[in-house]
């Protein structure tokens, strides 16, 4: 690991190179650049998601943490290629008036003519793509579930400002709930008269699994409580009766369907990793989180 | 080796660096020595201190106390002005008499790391003394310096002050970009494989960029800068000569003529757009952040009138109108304080003309494309889409990459070495010669003209990719800048 202070991006740069050298391989397999902007204390555990993320897609991981925005900029940084990564990452540490310009810093870091994506792990700006460094990347990554301020406004605040390129982890937790209900309905085309989708009080992931229901099957969808964990359970009321996944434990559901033995599914709260690697997979326009998202606003409003 | 301009940047950071590099590679013939000259009321040995701070500060290789010392022995120095004869004289004495106590056998090298407008003193001085014509078997080289010239008139002014002292064939024009390992290496990745000629034309190739961006503003170069511009100072010699070998003919053969004849042939064939205002571009750079530092526009540097109307980017359009490239337009921009130091050629592919897959799949999927890149970590890249891991078909951009440099050697020769090592052999390949430099201003001059009358340039905030300007200059053409 080379340590920098007092440093710049050409120092940065000059680091990679000089790491890449050191490791034995001076050429660069990566694909994309991950922009990381995190503050200290969430750091370690975003760097590892990112790490185990980049096992699948090789990239030059940039964990920018923004420090004290008063006094003379300082960037400081920490350059580390190998040791369990697949791609290159920088930790940097800006301080003072810098903070306010972190693209700056950024900008000469991204690898030439390949995607950018941005992930803030806890709080997000409130619209991604006009933040300096949000403006930098096609993707921009947030998670409502993770916000430390106003957690009940996170996932609104974020669909309010969606724009093309904009995604939120809640909604790649429920990929799983998606694909069974989906495929349930295939095997089984029944007529949905009603849902409810019940889950923690405050559950992005649930809310935006009662939007999509609501906007794909365009009937009523409640939203109901209970102790969770994530999502407990979901309900679709056919005529011939309810097709109907629990999962208490967060681990394990079980599947019931009309004239159908119940069956056990494997249904694990996705973590950190995983979700990232998911995320980073796609880079268009998800058309369907943007209409999810478009519903989730009117549900609201009529709330 | 005669040095004019001893106390320079140029010599100091690049040529005497590179002079001892040679010499601790072994590659610097037997007997080789350096005379300085310069208006100091200097002795030898102060001399040999400058070159000393100078290579133990800047040189690349190892500093070898016993290399030094050899290679110290062959050092000189001669103070005087430019038009001061008895110093000249003093110069011709010493030269003799290096012929006889170290064997330099009549061969003269004269390096003029001074501003062109003392190279018409010097070169009459020269041939005043009898310094210029070479005696039955031995060389005199003449090696200058760019800007060669400032348009097509300055520049024939220049080569004609020059070619009525030194024969046209030893009149070496250092442009430093043509030493570089990889600028050689397109000529050997081009004619040497089988695998990248059959694409190599209009039928394949959508389109060419040639980059060239410092993150770095003028510095210290206001009085050079100001009233050049990037256009004088780049597009005309480095981004034109590579163009001209990117886009050129295989020669017959490796040797100086060849190659000229080959470059020749493409920069007489380049045509300009017909719409100056459309396909070119040109920016100022204003105060921002860039790099993480705070920096101060174009317009506030130390030296630069408020309402300087010098460009520090400028991009161009270029055509060349031979059946290789017919209807592939070649995109050469430069730009001073821009997101990173970087020079590359980009070598555009055309979409494939069918695609099996499904518009989703495809939709991440952009142009392939060979970059060579020139510097930093010189090396290549071939960028092709590739499927991405997971259930679904989703074909995305990867890159292959091969870095030059470390894969090879440890450190490639630097540019400097490389090119005094072919003056001293008389091997001028790399050198672009008087037709290539006057060739290169006709294609620029008329967009200078244009420029000079359409005011100041764009602003342009530092640290980012250039005036909007020039975006909208390859919008225009449906296509985007490649963020180097």
């Amino acid at each position: 690991m080379i340590e920098l202070t007092e440093t710049n991006a050409a120092g940065i740069a000059a680091a990679f190179v000089r790491s890449r050298t050191q490791a034995g391989s001076p050429a660069m397999g990566m694909v994309m650049t991950l922009v990381i902007v995190v503050d200290e204390d969430a750091a370690h555990d975003a760097l590892r998601a990112a790490r185990l993320a980049a096992r699948e897609h090789p990239a030059r991981v940039l964990a920018v943490i923004l420090g004290d925005a008063r006094g003379r900029a300082r960037v400081n940084a920490q350059v580390a290629i190998g040791d369990d990564w697949t791609g290159e990452n920088a930790m940097i540490r800006l301080h003072g008036e810098v903070v306010k310009h972190p693209e700056s810093v950024v900008l000469p870091l991204l690898l030439p003519d390949s995607p950018v994506t941005v992930w803030w792990p806890t709080d997000a700006p409130s619209d991604p793509a006009a933040d300096p460094l949000g403006a930098l990347a096609q993707r921009r990554i947030t998670d409502a579930a993770a916000a430390t301020k106003s957690k009940t406004k996170a996932l609104q605040t974020q669909c309010a400002s969606y724009t093309k390129g904009n995604t939120d982890l809640a909604w790649t937790r429920i990929t799983p709930w998606r694909a069974l209900l989906a495929a349930a309905l295939d095997q089984q085309p029944l007529k949905v008269r009603r849902a409810s989708v019940t889950g923690e009080r405050i559950s992005p992931s649930a809310d935006l699994l009662a939007a999509w229901l609501n906007d794909r099957l365009r009937v009523p969808v409640d939203r109901r409580n209970s102790a969770g964990p994530g999502i407990t359970e979901v309900v679709l009321d056919t005529a011939e009766g309810p097709i109907r996944i629990a999962r208490t434990d967060g681990r394990l559901a079980s599947f019931s369907s009309p004239d159908r033995p119940d069956r056990p599914v494997a249904l694990r709260r996705r973590d950190l990793p995983d979700l990232l690697a998911e995320e980073l997979r796609h880079l268009d326009e998800d058309d369907v989180y943007q209409a999810t998202a478009k519903r989730l606003l009117k549900r609201e409003q009529k709330a | 080796m005669v040095l004019f301009g001893v106390t320079g940047d140029l010599s100091r950071k690049k040529v005497m660096p590179a002079i001892y590099d040679l010499a601790n590679r072994g590659l610097l013939p037997a007997g080789f020595s350096l005379v300085g000259f310069a208006r100091r009321d200097w002795a030898d040995e102060d001399f040999a201190q400058i070159v000393h701070d100078s290579v133990r500060q800047h040189s690349r290789t190892e500093f070898r106390e016993e290399v030094w010392r050899q290679l110290a022995e062959g050092f000189r120095f001669v103070p005087g002005d430019f038009d001061d004869d008895a110093a000249f004289g003093n110069l011709r004495r010493t030269i003799e008499e290096l012929d006889e106590s170290r064997g330099t056998q009549g061969n003269h090298a004269f390096y003029l790391a001074i501003p062109p407008t003392f190279f018409g003193a010097v070169a009459a001085q020269l041939k005043e003394h009898g310094l210029a014509r070479p005696e039955p078997g031995q060389w005199r080289r003449v090696v200058v310096e760019k800007p060669f010239g400032h348009d097509l008139a300055s520049a024939r002014a220049l080569n004609d002050i020059l070619g009525e002292v030194f024969e046209s064939g030893s009149i070496f024009r250092i442009d430093h970009y043509l030493g570089k390992e990889t600028v050689q290496n397109i000529l050997a990745m081009r004619f040497a494989n089988n695998l990248f000629e059959p694409v190599w034309n209009g039928n394949y190739v959508d389109h060419v960029q040639i980059t060239m961006a410092e993150d770095v503003g003028i510095g210290g170069r206001a009085g050079y800068y100001d009233g050049v511009g990037a256009a004088r100072d780049v597009i005309q010699n480095h981004l034109m000569q590579l163009m001209a070998l990117v886009a050129m003919e295989e020669p017959t053969s490796f040797d100086a003529e060849s190659l000229r004849v080959e470059k020749l042939k493409v920069l007489a064939s380049v045509v300009l757009p017909k719409r100056l205002d459309l396909h070119t571009a040109r920016g100022q750079y204003t105060a921002g952040w860039a790099g993480g530092e705070q920096v101060i526009g174009f317009c506030e540097e130390e030296g630069i009138g408020k309402t300087s109307a010098t460009e520090t980017y400028a991009a161009v359009k270029l055509g060349i109108d031979t059946r290789r490239w017919a209807g592939v337009p070649f995109y050469l921009r430069t730009g001073k304080r821009l997101g990173r130091r970087v020079t590359e050629v980009a070598i555009v592919f055309k979409k494939a003309p069918h695609q099996p897959f499904s518009a989703t799949s495809t939709e991440e999927l952009g142009n392939n494309a060979i970059v060579i890149r020139v510097q930093p970590d010189e090396g290549m890249t071939i960028r092709f889409g590739s499927k991405v891991p997971g259930t679904a078909m989703e074909i995305r951009d990867v890159n292959m990459d091969f870095a030059y440099g470390s894969s090879f050697t440890e450190a490639s020769p630097e540019a400097y070495e490389r090119l005094i090592l072919d003056v001293l052999l008389g091997d001028p390949p790399l050198f672009p010669r008087h037709e290539e430099v006057e060739l290169s201003w006709q294609i620029l001059d008329p967009i200078l003209d244009h420029w000079a009358k359409k005011g100041r340039p764009d602003a342009y905030p530092s640290g980012g990719w250039g005036p909007t300007s020039a975006d909208a200059m390859l919008a225009r053409d449906g296509r985007v800048w490649r963020r180097p």
